[in-house]
């Protein structure tokens, strides 16, 4: 009983690594972390915040919610130790707003131009392919892009939008409950 | 007859969005174009009624790049009009999170949007391919800067913990301490940058700048100075209206500031260094000079090697003002509003932000004027592709479309600050 236990004994010069706040989440969660990103004060570029904050109320213990600003760098160190990232973000193709994208980052490649509503010169798309570049992408990455509408400072969501953040919740969370939260086993595509 | 266009109608590697649009007709430049949107104007119109202890953090919510920056300006103001003063560890914490936000900001312009350009790559992902460690290194010296900033502002983006008077919550020496050991590897990664973008490739060109920058007697600035340039401006802040003027120029959103009677102005690194090069640390100073560059630059293309010689200073000074740090007894000085006008500036990485705010007795702010340094640096950005797109006429369009964006870029203009898209057209006839 007591290897079981304790199988490994600790060691006693193990030295002391400080983590940043993100990385202090994620080692008590270290699972699922779903990230919504946005700007608050853009319109419809606010929809992955709306979205994060909705899962916020209602995830398991293995999930966590970050709300980031789109930092590329931020958002690599923000997943560095995740098994799973779900990514949110308003993105522009100009095709009917409220029309959601999905895609996952081992699959294929992230449009860079889907993204050009962030304002970091390096963003969310950026950020996954340099990760691609020095293999530091997470295990599973999706993304989710919802098409805006309206970007400009000080708008509230388009109605279009505010629809598709609801469904967009709801897609999030089969993607958790698909997601076996032991190693190895995650549907890849649960839609 | 000949004429062709350049038009870049998304810039990438730009914060935010513009456009740019030249047109060549006969082998000259007869038009130059940089169009920017603003939202500080958005801002402006929204911290009217609201309290003057908002402010900082509904300033810092303009630009997700560097929020201290706003937020120093904005507490500077409002503590200059209600005759606010605040020193010692306070004071030495203000610099200390500055570092942090130029650490992160010049690492990010450095090594993923600057560097490409002069090795001949589209964007850092192809660069990362053939120089892997080297960003590495960048993103370790970003996540440096970015947690100098979570530490003392509560979170790495639109810290909270700023506030007129002080901090609501100041750190331990013991909570410092981690911060010293990680800025020590940043230091040596800052003098490795200074040594590495020293053996880039720079154009030839210089321009007759007036330089502006705000001016310490006793310290590389941050948060306090007169404003001073190279062509005999010395002005406290609470004179810069009577000084620049914002032009509202038809083809931008931006307004174009310009010095009265002068013309245009340049901000930023280039200008600090070349005001105050005497306070940089000896050690910045020493790399400075190793990688080639005299107490005055000119070229605007070697601002990336000014960026590496500042976030050396910054991680040095970050560095003393831990060393020197002992917790003070209360996280902010009291601040009791009346009715006055307040002026700051403060020098963002990318140059001097100039906020006022009028505000009535109880401390409710009546108006707000926020002027950005991609604002003020607009003109000084379209003087250089005039005076840069003549000599290089000869390049093929892609060749010419990719050095004006360069041109842009020397700046690392935050048009975030500013707009959103940033669409480029040249045109030739």
């Amino acid at each position: 009983m007591h290897l079981l236990r304790h199988a490994f004994f600790e060691t006693q010069n193990r030295s002391r690594v400080e983590l940043t706040p993100s990385e202090q989440i994620l080692q008590k969660k270290p699972r699922i972390l779903i990230i919504g990103i946005g700007n608050a004060y853009r319109g419809d570029d606010a929809v992955g915040f709306v979205v994060a904050q909705r899962l916020k109320e209602q995830t398991l213990d293995y999930v966590s919610v970050l709300e980031k600003s789109g930092d590329g760098v931020a958002l690599m160190e923000s997943w560095k130790n995740a098994d799973t990232v779900i990514l949110v973000d308003a993105v522009y193709s100009d095709i009917k707003p409220g029309t959601l994208h999905r895609f996952d980052a081992h699959a294929q490649p992230i449009p860079v131009k889907f993204f050009c509503y962030s304002t970091h010169a390096f963003s969310v798309a950026e950020a996954i392919e340099l990760s691609r570049t020095l293999n530091q992408l997470p295990p599973h990455l999706i993304v989710y892009g919802i098409e805006g509408k309206c970007f400009e400072a000080g708008a509230g969501l388009s109605p279009e939008v505010e629809d598709a953040a609801r469904t967009v919740v709801k897609y999030i969370q089969h993607d958790i409950y698909s997601i076996d939260p032991f190693p190895g086993c995650i549907s890849s595509d649960s839609l | 007859m000949k004429s062709k266009t350049i038009k870049v109608d998304y810039l990438a590697r730009v914060e935010g969005e513009g456009s740019l649009y030249v047109k060549i007709k006969d082998n000259s430049v007869v038009d130059v174009k940089l169009k920017i949107f603003e939202p500080p104007r958005f801002f402006e119109a929204f911290l009217h009624g609201r309290t003057f202890s908002e402010a900082p953090d509904i300033a810092a919510r303009i630009c997700g790049i560097c929020p201290i920056a706003y937020q120093m300006s904005a507490i500077h103001a409002m503590e200059d009009a209600f005759g606010v003063k605040v020193d010692g560890q306070l004071r030495a914490l203000r610099r200390l999170i500055y570092c942090g936000e130029w650490i992160e900001s010049h690492a990010l312009h450095i090594y993923m949007l600057h560097a490409p350009d002069f090795l001949g790559y589209a964007d850092v992902v192809q660069m990362a391919k053939d120089y892997p460690e080297i960003v590495k290194r960048g993103l370790q010296l970003k996540k440096t800067g970015n947690e100098i900033v979570a530490l003392l502002g509560g979170r790495e983006i639109h810290p909270i913990n700023v506030r007129v008077g002080g901090f609501y919550k100041v750190p331990t020496r013991r909570e410092l301490d981690p911060l010293a050991e990680r800025l020590k590897w940043a230091r040596d990664a800052a003098l490795e940058t200074t040594r590495w973008v020293a053996t880039l490739p720079f154009p030839e060109f210089e321009y007759d700048y007036e330089f502006v920058a705000l001016y310490h007697p006793d310290e590389y600035p941050f948060n306090e100075g007169r404003l001073v340039s190279n062509k005999g401006l010395n002005i406290s802040v609470n004179k810069y209206d009577e000084y620049f003027i914002e032009e509202h120029m038809p083809h931008s959103n931006a307004l174009h500031s310009v010095l009265k009677e002068r013309g245009a102005y340049l901000v930023g690194p280039l200008a600090r260094y070349n005001l105050n090069f005497e306070r940089l640390s000896p050690l910045a100073q020493e790399a400075a000079h190793s990688a080639g560059l005299s107490s005055v630059c000119y070229n605007p293309f070697q601002s990336i090697i000014i960026r590496s010689v500042e976030t050396l200073y910054a991680c040095d000074e970050a560095l003393r003002i831990i060393n020197q740090y002992e917790k003070p007894e209360t996280s902010s000085v009291p601040v009791e509003p009346h009715a006055a006008t307040g002026y700051g500036c403060t020098e963002a990485p990318r140059g001097i932000l100039f906020h006022r705010y009028r505000v009535d007795d109880k401390g409710i702010i009546l108006d707000a004027k926020i002027v950005p340094p991609t604002a003020q640096n607009q003109k000084s950005i379209e003087n250089d592709l005039w005076q840069f797109i003549p000599k290089h006429l000869n390049l093929s369009h892609e060749e010419l479309t990719l050095k004006c964006e360069q041109v842009i870029r020397n700046y690392d203009p935050c048009i975030s600050c500013a707009t959103h898209f940033l669409k480029l057209k040249i045109d030739r006839e």
